[in-house]
């Protein structure tokens, strides 16, 4: 008796038949954007916004002070980072917990995390976190029920292509792409934000270029 | 072989099942106001995209050159899956993919999985074959976990609780989550699910998934949801199963760009959902310790044999097809008889299930063309309804009365003396057929009206001036 893999991959095999020359994909779409700086920004706070992440601009260098009015705004005192989040960044004030490895039912108990990310998309409003060292383990983004997020505007593309395709020798690490906090379309289609990932998105823009 | 799309092989005809749910119009009302919205939400976002003819060309492209050599990149997938720490089983059928999956749970004495949203263990019936052997799954998509607590059935591929509305969702709620109060508003419901689910979260160490891609190139997996359920079902157990029909391949990483656009905006109207999680084998330190992948095939290869149809495989399951046709927006989902309804239904369960299990299904379409023009894969649903309805009649699978009528009909369309004959005899026997009408074909329709000349004797009356 054959194995099933090798059962289907015959029943592939016959079911192809006689292969037809092999036709190039026209990739005719847009790839590369044609916004300014400024616009592309401008789109990506828009985009953040309308899917109801809160969004603070700041310049490079007052990432720490932007952290803490964004953590004073939410009223929260104690939050996760990951285990590489620069310490330079941290503002004095708050608690600030480093998951070195903390169970999942702790990471519960928490009131949110503070990441970096890897890659941004102004069309969609897109984070792609690729969850280095700066960015935490998946857990560390999902259970906790505020996500406060730090990009930079040179990690910014503007479309889907260029953005997936900055992710280069990253793309075989965990990948989450968020846009926007938690949603639902399941109740009469329409969109209610919070359901189990993060109901509270905050995103720091850094302009570094 | 125990090839199965859900309960299809039992169910009723579509007419029939459609002629029931058609009376019920609080089902009605609640279809036509959910799809009449993600059809608006839809059409705002598609508009915005210059670029989207040439997106749906591209999709086309690469699912056809998926198929093409799908041999090839199914074994590039194993290959790189489990060069990443993953674990790849091939599944027949339906039968033998529950079984894999129950030998893993098993194997791990667990007796609970949490599951996000897959349609092919709908088509498998996994939560029957768990629940058999004392193993609870646990819906956790919002409207699959309504289905499951209200014992209803799927009607909407992408919101399989469309036909729903939020104050018969508040009350399924109120009923199972032994809740003393619970508020009124979407916010408050998707809240009491968020409370029932944290718990089995972080206490069950299976999780099931299914995919929306698998990238041959790099052997990861692709999972595209909104409300976090998918990425904790991917990331919180120790074990993680996730089951895909082996049509859901994607050749390279980049082509992602190209799906990763179309699906959002053509599923829920949106530019981007919430989240996208890809992942690759097992990463230590970050997610689960164990990584299956069960490779479906379920009839899949039946359908890629057939040149004029396999196209019916390119499918991503956006639903907009079932959004935008105007039978589904009547009938609703479940007059289809199984969980894949719709345009994509109608050819997809035909194929996958077996011809003679619903021959019904390819006549549910007036054959308008409005799927076909929605598809962000750009599938000729209309064309392909047609083929599988030549191969009805081509079986003897069609109506007495129609073969007889279409004999009838040729044998009278190939002589012009003939046909002059017969006009002279409609346009007098008009009234009596009124009177009688045509078995079963004028139960839902109108006769047309019979002009008082031909369109030969206009000619030849204009040609006499």
């Amino acid at each position: 008796m054959s194995t099933a893999r090798e059962e289907i991959l015959q029943r592939v095999k016959a079911a192809i038949g006689t292969r037809a020359p092999e036709e190039p994909v026209a990739r005719e779409y847009s790839q590369a954007g044609t916004l300014s700086e400024a616009d592309k920004l401008d789109l990506f706070v828009s985009r953040l916004e309308d899917y109801n992440a809160h969004v603070y601009r700041c310049a490079a260098g007052e990432e720490s002070a932007t952290i803490a009015e964004a953590l004073t705004a939410r009223g929260k005192t104690k939050i996760l980072i990951p285990p590489g989040f620069p310490a330079a960044r941290l503002p004095a004030g708050p608690t600030f917990i480093r998951d070195t490895g903390l169970d999942y039912r702790d990471i519960d108990a928490t009131e949110g995390a503070l990441t970096a990310a890897t890659a941004a998309i102004a069309m969609t409003g897109s984070l792609i976190l690729t969850h280095s060292e700066t960015e935490g383990r998946r857990a560390l983004t999902l259970i906790p029920d505020y996500h406060l997020c730090v990009v930079y505007t040179s990690q910014l593309s503007e479309t889907v292509p260029e953005g997936l395709r900055a992710l280069a020798a990253r793309r075989t690490s965990p990948v989450t792409t968020i846009a926007g906090p938690s949603a639902t379309a399941d109740i009469e289609m329409t969109r209610v934000k919070g359901v189990h990932g993060p109901r509270v998105l905050d995103v720091i823009v850094v302009s570094d270029k | 072989m125990s090839i199965r799309v859900g309960e299809s092989a039992e169910a009723a005809t579509f007419p029939k099942a459609a002629k029931k749910l058609l009376q019920n119009t609080q089902l009605r009302r609640n279809v036509r106001r959910a799809t009449d919205t993600i059809r608006a939400k839809r059409a705002k976002v598609v508009e915005e995209m210059p670029d989207w003819q040439a997106l749906r060309t591209a999709a086309q492209q690469i699912k056809k050159r998926t198929l093409r050599d799908l041999d090839t990149y199914l074994v590039e997938f194993e290959k790189n899956c489990t060069a990443a720490g993953g674990k790849v089983h091939w599944a027949r059928d339906a039968d033998e993919a529950n079984a894999i999956i129950i030998g893993i749970i098993q194997s791990h004495n667990q007796k609970e999985v949490i599951k996000v949203k897959t349609m092919t263990s709908d088509e498998t019936q996994l939560n029957k074959a768990l629940e058999a052997v004392g193993i609870s799954p646990w819906e956790t998509d919002l409207a699959d976990l309504i289905i499951q607590l209200g014992n209803d059935k799927p009607s909407h591929i992408v919101v399989p609780a469309l036909h729903k509305n939020k104050s018969e969702i508040r009350q399924i709620f109120l009923d199972t989550m032994g809740l003393k109060e619970l508020g009124h508003t979407p916010e408050d419901l998707a809240g009491a699910a968020r409370n029932y689910l944290r718990e089995r979260f972080l206490r069950v160490k299976v999780g099931f998934s299914g995919a929306n891609f698998a990238i041959a190139e790099t052997g990861s997996v692709c999972v595209v949801e909104s409300e976090g359920n998918g990425r904790m079902c991917v990331t919180l157990p120790d074990v993680l199963i996730t089951m895909f029909g082996v049509e859901k391949l994607i050749p390279s990483f980049d082509d992602l760009e190209v799906f990763l656009q179309l699906l959002p905006r053509s599923a829920t109207g949106e530019r981007m959902n919430p989240y996208n999680s890809i992942w690759t084998g097992v990463t230590p330190g970050d997610g689960p310790k164990e990584f299956h992948v069960i490779l479906l095939d379920n009839g899949r290869t039946k359908v890629l044999a057939d040149e004029e149809s396999r196209e019916t495989l390119h499918c991503i399951r956006c639903a907009a097809c079932l959004n935008a046709c105007p039978v589904y927006r009547q009938t609703g989902g479940h007059a289809y008889g199984s969980i894949y309804s719709g345009p994509i239904g109608a050819i997809l369960t035909p194929q996958l299930q077996g011809m003679e299990h619903s021959t019904s299904l390819p006549y549910a379409s007036s054959l308008c063309g409005a799927c076909y023009e929605v598809c962000p894969v750009k599938i000729n649903i209309p064309e392909i309804l047609i083929h599988l309805r030549r191969k009805i009649v081509e079986s003897g699978g069609a109506a007495l009365t129609e073969r007889m009528g279409m004999a009838v009909a040729g044998y009278t369309l190939a002589d012009s003396g003939r046909l002059a004959t017969v006009q002279k005899l409609v346009q007098i026997g008009r009234q009596p057929l009124d009177a009688i009408g045509l078995p079963g074909w004028s139960a839902a329709r109108d006769l047309p009206e019979i002009p008082t000349q031909t369109f030969r004797e206009w000619w030849k009356a204009r040609g006499a001036k």
